[in-house]
């Protein structure tokens, strides 16, 4: 499941101890820079050196002490590669081939969301399995409901006051009421692991699904967490978890603990 | 040779077509000279600065087909300033006046206006074919002048360019006479296309060999298109994308069943990899496969696909193949001479798919193998060498490496010792581009052992001046060189002046040569446009000749100083 990763970039400022020492070795094991007959000794121009001199986040002084971050990440194999800065016109690839790539890559993610991505619903319990096209809701709540009146027929009675949902807003609050209700959705992923529906952020609305053990019923938990309102972003989650959901699962609480 | 009459020479000489050898009769005697002149159909222009128009047309009067180039090629990754230069109206303006018979123009990296392609299309009676690769500054409108103006149109080839696309109507300008297309290539347009133009047009051409699509044609007119044209040799897929349980795709079936022909295959610009098996049939034939255009298909459907390319000769791809399926078409594509491997990701965080041991793997596997161009993550100095060995072939040989000074990750050495065994083995390298962690010693080699080299580019690499000098002094066929970011100085650039006149072009960004170091050069060779590209506009205010210049571009030229260079290029 691609989700961990995919949200912000490796590396940091944990890294700069290590690049000091790195440094240090580098340095030693360096090819100087030399004209015939200069005298003066001139630290190699790297590609690193060159961007960030580039990007004017050192001076120009050769003796300068403080670009910390100018090791070449080749020099660190244990650490992945830092996000590169971008020298101009490196890696040599066209205009022409770099746009194409970057309109083919944006209108895939769009095509996606087209065709329809039908999964099927198992319930624990239920004699069978039914099947939901994903692209048909614009939130987890839409979906949820959706499922509510599919498997209505499995379950009894209301439960819910307005008292009983601002407590479901409080997360550990929330794992309480796991605890005790018996169903809660999860999905199976393109590994075969099975997950709880809701761990990404869809349109940054966690969803909480329960069905409480006395009650068989589900109750809805909308929890809107609006730090990004920016459109596209939510839309390449919705994508994200519509192309990694293979199939829906509602199952016992009791069993869902340990799967977040 | 005296006693020979011209028409005899003359008809000898047709014999003999390539550039080259036509400039070496003309320079045997003034007779042959007048005779070659006349009888010349065909010109090759390297460089539009280095000729003016009216000299090439007060030579030969009986030009047929013109080829051009304009910018550098270091203006493909933007360096070169948008507006630098490469105008072709000009050249059309003055052809037009003359009485030359036009009937080819080929063109690459040149600023191309609807005016001039207006101007070409009503100018030209017997105008044949167009061939813009890599150019830009045009629309479909240009394009729907020379569809309703050329009336004997042969070829449209349209590769790589920036085209301002208005929309479709230029299809329907061909007129209902035109039935002489062979090629058609507009797969680099990005707008809509009218697909009942294009099934008419394509309908009314029985002689349509090429055809290359943009995205914006489905699958369905695709069925339609090759019902229509099973003679076709080469084929450019641009939508294909179905459902392969569908009617549509049963047609399509049949349709690349007839297509008998079809040496070559490319697009793919959108793809359903799950309909990948309807293109089978026709695999075994294909001489050429580009699918480097291609990122939706990958992994098990790619490596299907290339299982039945036995005959495969020339492979573009995207690294996403990997090294793994690297080693499918090692043990696949035995008759291979070209490989290119393209990134699919240049600036992400993620990692090139390929490493050095897709290379080597292809390289036992494909002992023809001629011409690379391989984007990968990674080289090590044992697989150069061991490539050197399995392909003392090559011709053209460009290896980049996404970290461009990375060195060897087993032994952390600089790649030197790889590229020198590619130099010392491969005796017919025309074509040679680094990267890597390299020092001086690795152009040593270079000066030592490559010959013929005739384009050398080099990024990032050597130690001092010590390394362009042997360059210079050593590839006696060097044409073109093209560095960035090295430590090359004056004392290198001023060694050996006269050498650069033995040469189309020298370009030098971002290194060590100041501006009394180009201007000395200026001085000495009047025969060279010796060009400083300051966008900055630092030299403006400082005229100090210690200053650094940041690119410089020089090239001989017939013409001295042109006339149409923008503010921030002088010409010393």
């Amino acid at each position: 499941m691609e989700v961990g990763v995919k949200m912000g970039m490796k590396g940091g400022g944990d890294e700069v101890g290590g690049k000091e020492k790195e440094k240090m070795g580098y340095e030693e094991t360096e090819l100087r820079l030399g004209l015939p007959g200069d005298g003066e000794v001139v630290r190699k121009r790297d590609f690193s050196h060159t961007v960030d001199l580039k990007l004017n986040l050192i001076s120009t002084s050769p003796t300068d002490d403080k670009d910390k971050n100018i090791v070449p990440s080749h020099l660190d194999p244990a650490k992945p590669p830092p996000a590169k800065a971008q020298v101009v016109g490196w890696p040599p690839v066209r205009s022409f081939r770099k746009n194409m790539l970057a309109t083919q890559k944006s209108s895939a993610s769009e095509d996606s969301g087209e065709k329809a991505a039908f999964v099927k619903v198992s319930m624990d319990g239920a004699p069978y399995l039914r099947k939901v096209d994903l692209r048909m809701y614009k939130t987890y709540q839409q979906l949820s409901d959706a499922l509510a009146k599919m498997f209505s027929s499995f379950t009894i009675g209301n439960c819910g006051s307005q008292g009983l949902l601002k407590d479901f807003m409080n997360e550990s609050k929330l794992m309480d009421l796991l605890n005790g209700s018996d169903y809660v959705p999860t999905y199976e992923d393109k590994d075969g692991d099975w997950m709880l529906v809701g761990d990404v952020p869809w349109e940054y609305a966690s969803l909480y699904l329960i069905i409480s053990s006395t009650t068989l019923t589900a109750l809805l938990l909308l929890n809107f967490q609006s730090f990004f309102p920016n459109q596209k972003n939510s839309f390449n989650d919705r994508m994200m978890f519509i192309e990694s959901c293979k199939r829906l699962r509602i199952m016992k609480g009791t069993e869902a603990i340990g799967l977040g | 040779m005296n006693y020979f009459p011209d028409e005899v020479l003359e008809h000898v000489f047709d014999f003999i077509t390539s550039h080259k050898d036509r400039n070496s009769v003309s320079l045997v005697c003034k007779s042959w000279y007048k005779i070659e002149r006349y009888s010349r159909q065909r010109v090759f222009i390297g460089n539009c600065y280095s000729i003016s128009p009216e000299r090439l047309i007060a030579r030969f009067p009986g030009l047929k087909s013109l080829t051009l180039k304009g910018k550098p090629h270091f203006a493909d990754f933007n360096l070169v300033p948008h507006d630098w230069g490469g105008f072709v109206y000009p050249w059309i303006k003055a052809l037009a006046k003359s009485r030359i018979g036009l009937e080819e123009l080929r063109l690459k990296r040149m600023v191309v206006s609807d005016e001039s392609l207006e101007l070409l299309s009503k100018s030209f009676v017997n105008f044949k074919s167009l061939v813009l690769v890599s150019c830009e500054g045009f629309t479909t409108d240009g394009l729907a002048a020379i569809a309703a103006n050329c009336r004997f149109l042969r070829e449209l080839d349209l590769q790589e360019n920036e085209v301002d696309d208005h929309r479709g109507h230029w299809l329907s300008c061909f007129p209902e006479s035109c039935t002489s297309l062979i090629s058609l290539n507009f797969a680099c347009l990005r707008g809509e296309v009218n697909l009942g133009a294009l099934e008419r047009l394509v309908s009314r051409s029985p002689n349509l060999k090429s055809l290359r699509l943009n995205r914006a044609v489905p699958l369905d007119t695709l069925q339609k298109l090759l019902m229509r044209a099973p003679q076709l040799v080469d084929l450019g897929i641009g939508s294909y994308v179905h459902d392969p349980f569908s009617e549509v795709y049963n047609k399509l079936k049949i349709a690349i069943q007839r297509c008998k022909s079809i040496r070559s295959l490319s697009g793919f610009l959108e793809v359903a990899p799950h309909c990948m098996s309807a293109i089978y049939p026709i695999c075994g034939n294909l001489t050429f496969l580009n699918l480097s255009y291609a990122p939706g298909l990958h992994g098990n459907k790619l490596m299907k696909l290339i299982q039945h390319c036995r005959k495969l000769q020339r492979l573009w791809i995207l690294d996403c193949i990997g090294d793994k399926g690297l080693g499918v078409v090692a043990l696949t594509c035995k008759e291979l001479q070209e490989l290119r491997v393209f990134p699919s990701d240049p600036f992400g965080a993620g990692n090139a798919a390929v490493t050095e041991e897709g290379l080597v793997l292809v390289s036992a596997g494909c002992p023809k193998l001629n011409s690379l161009l391989y984007f990968c993550q990674q080289m090590t100095n044992a697989a150069l060498i061991t490539v050197a060995k399995n392909c003392p072939n090559f011709i053209r040989f460009r290896l980049c490496i996404l970290d461009p000074v990375k060195p060897d990750p087993v032994t952390n050495q600089p790649l030197d010792e790889g590229f020198g065994a590619i130099v010392q083995s491969c005796k017919g390298l025309k074509r040679l581009s680094l990267s890597g962690l390299l020092t001086d010693q690795v152009f040593l080699y270079i000066g030592m052992y490559a010959e013929q080299l005739e384009m050398l580019s080099i990024a990032f690499a050597a130690d001092s001046d010590k390394g362009m000098l042997y360059v210079l002094n050593g590839c006696k066929k060097l044409r073109k060189l093209e560095i960035r970011d090295c430590p090359f100085g004056d004392a290198a650039l001023l060694e050996d002046v006269g050498k650069y006149e033995t040469m189309r072009s020298l370009w030098m960004s971002s290194c060590e040569v100041t501006l009394g170091g180009c201007k000395s050069v200026a001085e000495k060779m009047p025969s060279l446009n010796v060009e400083i590209i300051d966008e900055c506009e630092q030299m403006e205010f400082n005229l100090d000749d210690k200053q650094k210049v940041d690119k410089m571009y020089l090239y001989r030229t017939l013409v001295g100083h042109r006339k149409d260079a923008p503010e921030y290029v002088s010409i010393l």
